[in-house]
């Protein structure tokens, strides 16, 4: 089962893809987001999230500023008030 | 009457005016498209966001550590009017519709006795409010550099703003600016956005959330930025006003000015028609007196 991403920016609606997981730089901490997550809100220090389309391929980094992550029954939400690349 | 010259003059200028009331008119229903997409585009991020400001608000609601930004001072002594204008004009009621709307405020304000400051955002509501109040305007945030007010200028207002609001300046906030219904009709506006106000959207008590760090300190991150997100959301619902507005109002002036086109040309095509009849008849009666 993959995992729902949103990546959004006040400027518009950045990404809405299926993924295998994110790896979230939460402000405690890293976490990885896989399917199934319970749900969460956290805080996002500035940082890449790495997101892997699929199992064991190698991640994508997106630099976000300004973000906060809420895991939810519909998935990974990302809002970030700057996305850089 | 005037002579024929002078007709043919006004009849020129007035169609040079119509021509550049028509172009202005198309180019706003561009521009009017694009501010539309815009806010479209922005629309997404708002809603998520008041979600969650929503959720976090009702649990935080009443508790002592409550963020000042969300809880308030505790008095409403002082106001603070954040008026959002264009910089250009050409746009009909646009722009003084939005300044009567604050300066209604601003006097049943002062009748209850409170303080009354201006925040100005564009040029175009400078004039008419400094002269009803000229002593009271503390700020002018100047959008004359960029093309279209985006999330920048947003976050610049709101640190304005947020500094204000630290130094003790003012104890509640409310915005005004147009809100966007169609391109015939835009609702002049006023919004509170400090303190802010929870926002009310039923949620439905979801499962078990973790937060992390814990609730208050999440929502005193979000509070900012929702703030920014509601000064952009006016920003951008002015921007689509203004273009409407302006659209419309253009519209209205081609319209007249084809009126008035087809009047001077009937007048001047009588005028001509009368100056050549008199000539007829003095060559006539010139030629019977022989």
């Amino acid at each position: 089962m993959p995992l729902h991403f949103e990546l959004v920016t006040p400027a518009k609606l950045e990404r809405s893809e299926d993924v295998y997981m994110v790896v979230v730089p939460g402000t405690e901490g890293d976490f990885g987001v896989l399917e199934g997550h319970a749900p969460v809100m956290s805080t996002i220090r500035d940082g890449a999230l790495q997101v892997y389309r699929a199992e064991g391929a190698a991640p994508e980094n997106i630099a976000v500023r300004g973000g906060f992550a809420e895991v939810g029954d519909n998935g990974l939400t990302v809002l970030a008030e700057h996305v850089e690349g | 009457m005037a002579s024929l010259k002078e007709l043919k003059g006004r009849i020129n200028s007035v169609k040079s005016t119509q021509k550049i009331t028509k172009a202005k008119q198309m180019v706003a229903a561009a521009k009017l498209r694009k501010a539309q997409a815009a806010a479209e585009a922005a629309r997404p991020y708002a809603e998520r966001l008041g979600a969650v400001m929503a959720s976090l608000a009702s649990k935080v609601a009443g508790h002592e550590g409550a963020p000042k930004l969300f809880a308030g001072t505790g008095k409403d002594q002082r106001h603070l009017l954040v008026v959002a204008n264009s910089d250009k004009g050409l746009a009909g009621a646009f722009n003084s519709n939005i300044v009567r709307a604050a300066l209604t405020q601003a006097r049943e304000l002062k009748a209850q006795g409170k303080d009354v400051d201006f925040y100005l955002v564009g040029r175009k509501g400078r004039a008419p409010i400094r002269r009803a109040h000229p002593s009271n305007v503390v700020q002018m945030f100047d959008t004359t550099d960029v093309r279209e007010p985006g999330y920048a200028e947003a976050e610049r207002i709101v640190a304005e703003l947020m500094e204000m609001y630290d130094a003790g300046k003012f104890d509640v906030a409310h915005l005004f600016f147009s809100k966007f219904k169609s391109a015939l009709t835009q609702e002049p506006t006023r919004l509170q956005i400090i303190p802010v106000p929870a926002p009310e959207i039923a949620t439905a008590s979801q499962a078990a959330v973790e937060y992390e760090p814990d609730e208050e300190e999440i929502l005193a991150e979000l509070l900012p930025r929702y703030l920014k997100t509601q000064v952009f959301g006016a920003l951008l619902e002015n921007s689509a006003s203004e273009q409407g507005a302006s659209m419309t109002a253009m519209d209205n002036a081609t319209r007249n000015a084809g009126e008035l086109i087809n009047k001077l040309t009937i007048q001047y095509n009588r005028s001509r028609q009368a100056a050549i009849t008199t000539e007829l008849i003095e060559i006539i009666a010139g030629a019977e007196a022989l």
